[in-house]
């Protein structure tokens, strides 16, 4: 995509991409908690149904997904695993924090062994905050982060702008972590950040 | 090799020595297979290394604390109501009945008890947190067989429990219901005729599960016969709950205990099976929700007139002492032994949970197995990962 990367996409093509890409989103499930089992109530039960929202909650691997899904209590055995299993996925990729231990820790707060808040990691799309959060908490989500889909310029994507985090209510924890995953994505792109104004 | 840990380090010798052996035997390559720690087979994060000689086990290593939360360490630093919160997420899928134990040896050390009618709806809360939690298993199984369906009729009937816990405690997985001398509310009007029709439809599942799955050649052939534990192998292991009722020992912590608990009140069955491989343990889970739903049934008929708490202070001190209440939750037997200073937190609380036992087994019952039954054996085990780490 030569276009893309200089940042010369025709505005109705990017429309049209990113219409295309939020709704067949391949969600990798990433359950480790007791929010893997809203999760799996989200994206595997009849009564919620996540593939109305053209989301695929089945690739085999990581290498095939959009979008994970971390739902559950982070430990600091299992961070580098998330970590690595998360830069094997291709880019544009999306990630969802579901739960309040994946966003900051939740009721470990003070525990030797929890990370707090997968942020810390790797750069984060969504919050769903909740204990865990109900399945409707989490389709939420999923259609916040395709709202922001749709409005993404991909041309600033491939250079590592523009990745703003959204939380479902904004807390003020939050919205000073948005400042460090803005920070965090730009590393990730490997392209200075030009602020110009 | 100055990455591993100590414990890595020795399976990876041990690992070395099991290829040399086959190899001198067999004249094959060994080999390791990874499963985890992410994998939908191991109910959570359990990373599980296996040294394979073509398709069967050598010998299996299984790697847990990728969920450790540091529980007995967080139960020192918080107060008696608080620590309610914190044991509700040991074993996730049946929230209610990890805060009952708890309770109880609370109460135990503090010399109270709670009125009938809170024993009462105690007792109804825990029976439904165990058929969320086992009819969970009965449509996981399922998928672990290759069969899609069950899981879909599993959440379809588990939604109508969790709806009743929902309507009774306002927590649809975490319910933080318990209190110290009694419940925090009384039920909602409305909630038991609502409950009859449920349990009513968990009957029809069980029934649509038995013969979808269970009287299906392809499960029986899986699972019948397969992961053999003998009795005397399973009491050396400490197994409890369901894997031990399997293995023919008729032993069940709801009967055989007399705790201010309303099992005694009803007539039930303790169910068990003596062939101790896969199908008999869920064969015996899926009873156990039959049991359930006509325990719960038979409860919410007489629940008697009253109160729901008892008097207790306002700022709860637990006297010094310590007290040992163990009750069968859905994985098993579970406990907690509570050691009191008489502050308003316990000053060490040792948590016997049911899964830590039972998954113990797996490096014996592994060994000489083939590949594809590693996952139904592992299925038909019923581990939770919260509750074997904690």
């Amino acid at each position: 995509m030569g276009l893309v990367d200089r940042g010369r996409l025709p505005k109705p093509l990017t429309q049209l991409f990113n219409m295309g890409r939020s709704y067949s989103l391949w969600v990798y499930q990433w359950g480790l908690a007791c929010c893997a089992i809203e999760m799996g109530a989200a994206f595997g039960s009849p009564r919620y149904d996540v593939m109305r929202l053209g989301v695929i909650p089945l690739p085999a691997s990581p290498r095939q997904a959009d979008l994970v899904v971390i739902s559950g209590t982070v430990t600091d055995k299992m961070a580098p695993v998330i970590k690595r299993l998360y830069e094997q996925m291709p880019e544009p990729k999306y990630v969802i924090s579901m739960g309040s231990c994946a966003n900051c820790g939740g009721p470990y707060w003070d525990s030797y062994s929890v990370t707090k808040g997968i942020d810390q990691i790797i750069p984060v799309d969504v919050y769903v905050p909740g204990c865990p959060p109900r399945p409707e908490a989490l389709l939420e989500g999923v259609v916040m982060l395709q709202q922001r889909i749709k409005n993404e310029d991909m041309g600033a994507r491939w250079r590592g702008e523009g990745s703003q985090p959204m939380a479902l209510a904004q807390s003020a924890k939050q919205a000073v972590k948005k400042q460090v995953v803005d920070g965090e994505s730009a590393e990730r792109g490997g392209v200075p950040v030009v602020v110009d104004h | 090799m100055t990455l591993l840990g100590d414990r890595q380090q020795l399976s990876y010798i041990a690992s070395q020595a099991a290829d040399a052996r086959v190899n001198l035997e067999l004249e094959t390559e060994g080999m390791t297979l990874n499963i985890g720690p992410q994998h939908p087979a191991t109910h959570g994060t359990l990373r599980i290394i296996a040294r394979l000689d073509g398709e069967q086990v050598v010998w299996v290593d299984p790697s847990c604390g990728y969920m450790h939360r540091g529980y007995e360490k967080l139960t020192e630093v918080r107060t008696y109501p608080q620590v309610t919160a914190l044991v509700n997420r040991i074993d996730w899928l049946g929230s209610f009945a990890n805060e009952v134990p708890f309770i109880l040896a609370a109460e135990k050390l503090m010399g109270i008890e709670a009125p009938l009618r809170a024993q009462h709806i105690r007792t109804i809360l825990f029976e439904l947190s165990r058929i969320a939690n086992v009819s969970l298993f009965l449509g996981d199984l399922g998928v672990q067989l290759g069969a899609i369906t069950p899981v879909f009729m599993a959440f379809r009937d588990r939604e109508y429990v969790l709806n009743l816990i929902e309507g009774a405690t306002g927590g649809r997985f975490h319910p933080n219901f318990d209190r110290i001398g009694g419940l925090k509310d009384d039920l909602p009007a409305g909630w038991i005729d609502e409950t009859r029709t449920v349990m009513k439809k968990l009957r029809r599942f069980c029934d649509e599960i038995e013969d979808l799955l269970f009287g299906n050649e392809i499960f029986q052939s899986r699972t019948r016969g397969i992961g053999v534990i003998p009795r005397d192998i399973a009491l050396q292991y400490g197994m409890s709950g369901a894997n031990l009722r399997a293995s023919g020992v008729d032993w069940d912590l709801r009967r055989d205990q007399s705790l201010p608990m309303a099992w005694d009140k009803v007539d039930w069955k303790v169910w068990t099976h003596p062939d101790g491989d896969s199908f008999a343990r869920c064969w015996v889970r899926l009873q156990e929700v039959r049991e359930s739903t006509r325990i719960v049934e038979q409860l919410v008929d007489t629940i008697p007139a009253g109160p729901v708490m008892t008097k207790v202070p306002r700022i709860i001190k637990v006297p010094e002492g310590e007290a040992w209440v163990c009750t069968e939750n859905p994985l098993g037997e579970m406990g907690y032994y509570v050691v009191s200073q008489g502050d308003l937190g316990p000053f060490r609380v040792k948590i016997r949970s049911a899964s830590f036992n039972n998954m113990s087994i797996t490096p014996w019952l592994l060994k000489g197995v083939y590949v594809p039954d590693i996952v139904t054996i592992l299925a038909s085990l019923y581990f939770i990962l919260g509750d074997i780490d904690r």
